[in-house]
């Protein structure tokens, strides 16, 4: 590396590198401590903004679900025989999107790879947010949301249960044991940051909240090695989750009769877009936020690029789905299923389905060239058109499969009213507004593996 | 106090009538906030009135609303009636609440009685089935008579008399009236009119005759827009005097239908559609079946069962009948020449042929659409057929003086405009709305003296008129009237009247002179005096429950066609242009059902239109004039227009559109107006069937239709499986033939055991017409919802079960079929394995039970149904706020609330009465006792319920015929709802 990137002003370190040059200790724990401890009135004027316009979303969301609360799902557009659409398209679009954050901290955590230490805090964090507001939807979307809490288990006098053999009810505990693990492991791996920032704290009230938050982290060996103990042991708790959850959510349709839902190929291909999709979220907010924040010196191109490799990766396999989709029910000689796929291409949604294509098929595979994977903005595109594609692929498979179904004389289709978008958009505005105040008041990256890396680094293992 | 002081009635009539559909009032709490409403109260109840001005304590607040409101007479509770009225099966001693009663009673429509057996919840009459002993009925119903029960509670009815467009009451109507009938006396009743609807009863008879007598003067009309006209006179051309016919099709192998819609219409539709189907049922070891030919110049359900079908032009008919006589060897004048691209040049032959083969068992009906000509032919070649006396009846008229109901309402007018009348009472019916376009009723009735209308809403003429008296509904007051055959019921009624109406009895005594007399003491008065011999109250009392007069039939009359061959006139002019079809709507008829919701919901037969008519065109018309579904189009005769969005009918006849009258109406209420266009605008007198020479021209822009059902083609499906009759000779299993091979039946869960009882049902589609009184049969059993017409174009509708209509072959005249879809009750159900709390579950007698309050409405169920017959509450569908609606609940069933799955249960709550009966008298559950609504209400007994653990069970046996067949079966499902493969009786002449 040059000579100029000793400079203040970041310039992007190369992209064999996870860390930039000239890194310690205490330029790192600066660096991203600094952003939380920022007093109240220097907040950044850009966050400001971005957080204002955030909250609107989070606005229209009340607005749209306090109307939804007093008129009915009847505000949405759905109707029989597309009886899920919106609804369960944007919560398996948003629990698909919560699954970068497990797999870059436990999964690459547990094969020792460096290159996640500087966005697996994000990409919990982001997992977190997006399991949330995933879980809204199953309670939005019931006719009756009171009595959600029927899907639990719980002893009652009447003996009453849940209906084991649902899809559903294996959802419900799949998201929920997903976003438990999430949580706890998000909030482990804080301990220690929790801790700097407790000690580095200049105001009162902000040192008494850290230091609850913190626990009593202390810094002692002893503190590390209990920490490290667990937070490996819970890597390999959250590591089979990756694959479980939305191999559980790909069941609400695999194992449904519906043409279109009902394939064995789901599991594999919804976890593959799953991460595809979760890949393509943490570089459509990251990449933003080390330009804004100034970060490439820890957030450097080596991620970027590793991120574009694993998002190629996924978008295959998720390509391949599709063909092999298409393949078995020309195979079978199913002549509802090959109904189904022939709308699909060429019915009613059929430009939904080629614009999802485009998105998900043809445009990623622009990662292939080492000059766009290592364009921040063009990988960041290349990310956006992904999360879209993503969405209307869960359009494609939810409304579209439904709308062509066994009899004719049913078949009708779906269109969403403008209480279905505000309710998307607002859950956009939840997620964002939530980002907006984790990097306000969290640090985004993990200081205390920075500094390890800072410590390889010097050691010539980074 | 003068009229202007008073609560502006008026006033709040305009408030409620601008809001439409489902915004019902609450009550008239919500209208109390008029000043008119204190004002009301001030002079009604002076005591508790608050000054003006001054305060009022809370205490008296409540005090008033609540008495006011209760004397308002807008309270629901109506007290059963107080005369003696006999309940048809069991002993009116003790009713048991919470168990039903049933009363027999008759409905009419066109004067023409339908017997039927009326359910009865402590007092409130709440379903209608029909009388298994009336001719007319033979158990059954039709759409029109399942709804009636919704009529009877519609919030809409008028509720006071009106004089003008002010609120007034009976005393003010009677001083009127009495001046205005002292007036007559002087001149014999020389100025007046009175002007009914098709009159059979045999009391009003004698009531007109009575009150002719008084007044020799006076003239008595009758006027239907939907009338027998041109059967009458085709009658008189053929015999020369006036003839009633009717037929007896379970006799006739071979039945031609020239335009007749004989299954749908009034008076004998239903048992028409029975003796039809027995000719067909390929039951029980049956191999031979009736053949339907249909020549019409629509899309009907006649058409659509028919073997043969074939679309003309209204005007071709004549041409097509002429032809047919004359290959039956009639010497008749040819008529204009068809071309073969209408009529294939095999058809007349072997139609001829064919009746020939079948003289004395064929049957040749006629259309009331088509002119006086075709009627005669068709009496002059069943004569010549041999079929008189075997299917063709012959009697007497049925309805009271019989006369050319145009012709009459003609003079009528010409009398009004010309300022001859001075009093003018309307005995029900809708004259300002329905009159034919030419005669210009409403401009002649603003020149009567005193104008007079009973109806059971405020409608278009009651707005015309000077006053109006609301009338009595059917379920609310005494009357009698014939069946087709003449037969004559004593209609009982079952609640006092809801909303003070009078009935048309009550107002002719009164014309008379007997202001007192009651429905009651009139219709039991005349039987009194015209029942010979016996003890009266037996008579009464038998008469009432058996839900008929015995022997009442009219004798069968021996006509022959005057010197051999009916004298027609001369041939009719081709049709030239565009021919334009007026129908009655096959739900709202000709416009009196407009304001039921029931009704206006359900999916019409071929078109799944709901809440609109249209202009329904042929594909062949649609592309040559360049216009799809939706678009506008302007029609345009004689100088008079209307708009309306066209609707693409495959099979529809070439360059003809046909309007289905009884919409457009202004003043139905909430439900009813503004639906439709009404195409009345383009009736005249002298065309009120058929009109040619009209224009059809792109008006321009679009307007919403909402069907329920998108898509009409099979696509290559097997969920429908048909034969011939050659081909289901050679392979009776025919239906058996699968196009996806069934996978092994293997499931994850074990099986069920079902040790008691199974229920399980069968639907024959050989039979099934499409008629959807299983639909609104279901709708009323089960307290079904409306939805509204946005609804239902977001495909949110609620019926539980639908008429599902595919068709097959050639775009000009397709072959079409209906399949009605229940809840298939599958043993392997979908939709109760992905239920995540249980909320659907399997019953022990292989039910698919649904758990209204366990349902959190997750929809997924409704998602794995293969079916798709599951309903959702979208909202609150269910109206709490009209408590007239409550009324009219089934208490046995559970409304539903919003969010919340519904679906067809078999009829549970019937099946469970069922259970209770049998085990209460210690006794198995027999067969046949158990029907569900939709079987109950079938005309043709196409669907078939049971216990199929039962060997001996009808439906068990139907499921072992050969023509049993399971949907979806691939799917593994296992439903308990199996179809009977379609059969048609092909003529290979014809192919």
């Amino acid at each position: 590396m040059s000579e100029q990137a000793q400079t203040v002003m970041p310039v992007e370190p190369a992209t064999s590198r996870v860390l930039g040059p000239g890194q310690t200790y205490s330029s790192v724990t600066e660096k991203i401590g600094g952003i939380v401890l920022t007093p109240l009135r220097r907040t950044p004027r850009g966050w400001l903004g971005g957080f204002t316009i955030a909250f609107l979303g989070v606005m229209v969301f009340l607005g749209a679900v306090t109307w939804l609360f007093i008129r009915g799902v009847g505000i949405w557009g759905i109707n029989v025989p597309v009886a899920w659409a919106f609804a369960i398209i944007n919560f398996v679009w948003w629990i698909g999107i919560g699954h970068a954050g497990t797999l870059i901290s436990a999964i690459l955590l547990l094969f020792k790879q460096q290159w996640r230490t500087s966005i697996n805090r994000l990409a919990e964090a982001m997992t977190l947010f997006a399991v949330a507001n995933a879980t809204l939807f199953p309670l939005l979307h019931l006719g009756r949301p009171v009595y959600l809490y029927w899907f639990i288990p719980y002893p009652t006098h009447m003996g009453v249960w849940p209906q084991f053999r649902s899809p559903l009810i294996w959802d419900f505990f799949a998201v929920s044991t997903y976003g438990t693990v999430s949580l706890l492991f998000w909030y482990l791996g804080l301990l220690p940051d929790l801790a700097s920032l407790r000690d580095r704290a200049q105001n009162k009230i902000v040192r008494v909240i850290y230091g609850i938050l913190a626990m009593g982290w202390r810094n002692s060996g002893r503190h590390w090695f209990n920490f490290k103990k667990v937070y490996y042991l819970m890597a390999a708790i959250a590591t089979p989750l990756v694959v479980s959850v939305h191999s559980v959510v790909s069941f609400d349709f695999a194992v449904s009769t519906a043409p279109g839902w009902h394939s064995t190929v789901f599991p594999p291909y919804f976890v593959a877009g799953a991460i595809f999709s979760g890949f393509a979220m943490v570089l459509t907010i990251m990449i933003p936020l080390r330009k804004f924040y100034r970060l490439q010196n820890m957030v450097t191109l080596k991620h970027l690029e590793n991120m574009g490799k694993v998002m190629l990766a996924a978008g295959m396999i998720v390509g391949y789905g599709y063909m092999i989709e298409f393949f078995t029910a020309w195979y079978s000689g199913n002549i509802y299923e090959q109904t189904a796929f022939i709308a699909r291409a060429t019915g009613a949604y059929a430009p939904w389905f080629w614009l999802m294509l485009l998105c998900n098929v043809f445009i990623p595979q622009l990662i292939w060239f080492r000059r766009i994977r290592t364009n921040p903005l063009a990988l960041w595109v290349i990310a956006i058109f992904v999360n879209v594609g993503m969405w209307l692929e869960r359009f494609v498979i939810v409304a579209g499969s439904l709308a062509s179904n066994f009899l004719p004389s049913m078949w009708q289709t779906y269109s969403p009213t403008i209480w279905d978008i505000a309710t998307f958009v607002g859950t956009l505005g939840l997620f964002s507004a939530l980002i907006f105040g984790f990097i306000r008041v969290l640090p985004m990256i993990s200081i205390f593996e920075m500094r390890e890396l800072v410590t390889q680094a010097k050691e010539g293992k980074a | 106090m003068s009229p202007n002081d008073r609560l502006d009635f008026a006033a709040i009539r305009d408030r409620l009538n601008s809001a439409r559909g489902k915004e019902y009032w609450r009550s008239l709490e919500e209208l109390a906030g008029t000043d008119g409403f204190l004002d009301f109260l001030r002079e009604e109840f002076p005591r508790y009135a608050p000054e003006k001005g001054a305060p009022v304590s809370r205490r008296n607040f409540m005090k008033l609303i609540g008495a006011s409101l209760a004397l308002a007479g807008l309270g629901a509770c109506a007290s059963p009636p107080a005369s003696k009225v006999v309940p048809y099966v069991r002993p009116p001693e003790g009713e048991v609440p919470g168990l039903p009663l049933f009363f027999s009673t008759a409905m009419t429509v066109g004067g023409y009685a339908m017997g039927l057996l009326v359910e009865s919840h402590t007092g409130r009459p709440t379903k209608v089935e029909g009388n298994p002993d009336h001719p007319a009925s033979l158990g059954s119903t039709d759409v029109l008579a399942q709804a009636s029960v919704l009529g009877l509670y519609d919030p809409d009815r008028s509720n006071t008399v009106m004089q003008g467009a002010q609120a007034s009451n009976w005393d003010a109507f009677l001083a009127a009236l009495k001046g205005a009938l002292d007036a007559q006396h002087g001149s014999q009743g020389g100025g007046l009119r009175i002007l009914s609807e098709t009159i059979t009863s045999p009391t009003m008879a004698s009531q007109m005759q009575a009150l002719l007598k008084t007044f020799p003067s006076a003239k008595w009309y009758q006027y239907e827009p939907v009338n027998e006209d041109n059967a009458r006179a085709g009658a008189r051309l053929a015999f020369g005097d006036d003839v009633e016919t009717y037929y007896r099709l379970d006799k006739a192998q071979v039945i031609l239908s020239l335009d007749s819609d004989f299954m749908s219409e009034w008076p004998a539709g239903v048992r028409y559609e029975r003796e039809f189907a027995d000719g067909r049922r390929l039951v029980s070891g049956k191999t031979e079946m009736n053949r339907l030919y249909v020549v019409e110049s629509g899309s009907t359900i006649t058409g659509a069962s028919s073997d043969h079908r074939l679309p003309l032009r209204p005007s071709q008919i004549e041409s097509f009948a002429r032809a047919l006589a004359r290959q039956l060897g009639l010497d008749v004048e040819q008529g204009v020449a068809l071309d073969t691209k209408a009529v294939p040049d095999k058809w007349l032959p072997a139609l001829a042929r064919d009746l020939q083969a079948h003289e004395g068992s064929s049957a040749v009906l006629a259309g009331r659409g088509q002119p006086p000509a075709v009627h005669a032919l068709a009496h002059a070649m069943n004569q010549v057929l041999g079929n008189v006396g075997q299917t063709v009846i012959y009697t007497a008229p049925v309805a009271v003086a019989p006369a050319a109901q145009i012709a009459g309402l003609k003079e009528l007018v010409a009398d009004m405009a010309a300022g001859k009348v001075e009093l003018l009472v309307i005995l029900e019916g809708n004259p300002v709305y329905n009159a034919p376009a030419d005669l210009d009723f409403t401009g002649a009735l603003a020149k009567v003296g005193t104008s007079v209308h009973l109806g059971l809403y405020f409608d278009e003429t009651a707005a015309k008129c000077k006053w109006h008296v609301p009338a009595t509904h059917f379920l609310e007051g005494w009357s009698d009237a014939r069946a087709y055959d003449g037969t004559v019921t004593i209609m009982q009624p079952l609640i006092a009247p809801l909303y003070g109406g009078k009935s048309p009895h009550e107002i002719v005594a009164l014309l008379n002179g007997d202001a007192a007399a009651t429905s009651h003491d009139i219709v039991q008065g005349y039987w009194k005096d015209n029942v010979g011999g016996g003890d009266f109250q037996t008579f009464w009392e038998q008469t009432l429950t058996a839900g008929s007069v015995a022997k009442t039939a009219l004798a069968s009359k021996s006509v022959q066609i005057a010197g051999g061959k009916p004298q027609l006139p001369a041939p009719a002019a081709a049709g030239q242009g565009i021919e334009l079809v007026f129908r009655p709507d096959p739900h709202i008829f000709d416009g009196r059902f407009a304001n039921n919701g029931w009704l206006q919901e359900l999916p019409k037969p071929i078109t799944k239109l709901t809440w609109d008519n249209a202009i329904l065109v042929g594909p062949a018309l649609a592309e040559r004039l360049g216009v799809g579904n939706y678009q506008m189009v302007e029609l345009r005769y004689q100088g008079r227009s209307l708009h309306g969005p066209v609707w693409i009918v495959p099979g529809h006849p070439q360059e003809t559109v046909t309007v289905h009258l009884g919409f457009g109406r202004s003043q139905a209420g909430r439900v009813g107006s503004g639906a439709g266009f009404n195409a009345y605008a383009l009736r005249t007198s002298d065309s009120p069937w058929f009109a040619t020479g009209v224009e059809v021209a792109k008006a321009g822009g679009t307007m919403l239709l909402a069907t329920t059902q998108n898509h009409h083609t099979i696509d290559g499906r097997d969920i429908l499986r048909t034969a011939s009759l050659d081909e289901y000779h050679k392979d009776p299993k025919f239906a058996a033939h699968a196009i996806i091979e069934e996978p092994p039946t293997e499931s994850l869960y074990p099986p069920i055991k079902y040790e008691g009882h199974a229920w399980g049902m069968a639907i024959d589609l050989s039979v099934c017409t499409g008629c959807n009184a299983c639909v609104i049969a279901c709708q009323a059993e089960n307290n079904i919802p409306v939805v509204g017409k946005d609804q239902v174009s977001r495909w949110r509708e609620m019926l539980w079960l639908r008429v599902d209509h595919y068709y097959e072959g050639d775009m000009d005249n397709p072959v079409a079929y209906q399949q009605p879809v229940p809840c298939m009750q599958c043993e392997n159900a979908p939709c109760e394995l992905v239920c995540p709390v249980g909320a659907t579950t399997h019953s022990d007698e292989g039910l698919n039970d649904m758990v209204y309050n366990r349902c959190v409405g997750t929809r997924y169920c409704s998602n794995n149904c293969p079916y798709k017959v599951r309903r959702f509450n979208f909202y609150e569908y269910t109206d709490w706020a009209a408590s007239q609606i409550s009324l009219l609940h089934n208490p046995e069933v559970t409304v539903r609330a919003r969010g919340v799955m519904e679906k067809c249960t078999y009829c549970v709550q019937r099946i469970t009465r069922g259970r209770i009966d049998a085990e209460r008298e210690n006794r198995p559950v027999r067969d046949g006792e158990i029907k569900t609504a939709c079987q109950q209400a079938c005309p043709t007994q196409a669907i078939v319920f049971g216990d199929i653990n039962d060997p001996n069970s009808q439906v068990a046996k139907l499921k072992q015929e050969a023509r049993n067949y399971a949907m979806l079966p691939e799917q593994n499902t296992r439903p308990r709802t199996t179809y009977l493969g379609a059969v048609r009786n092909i003529n290979s002449e014809i192919g």
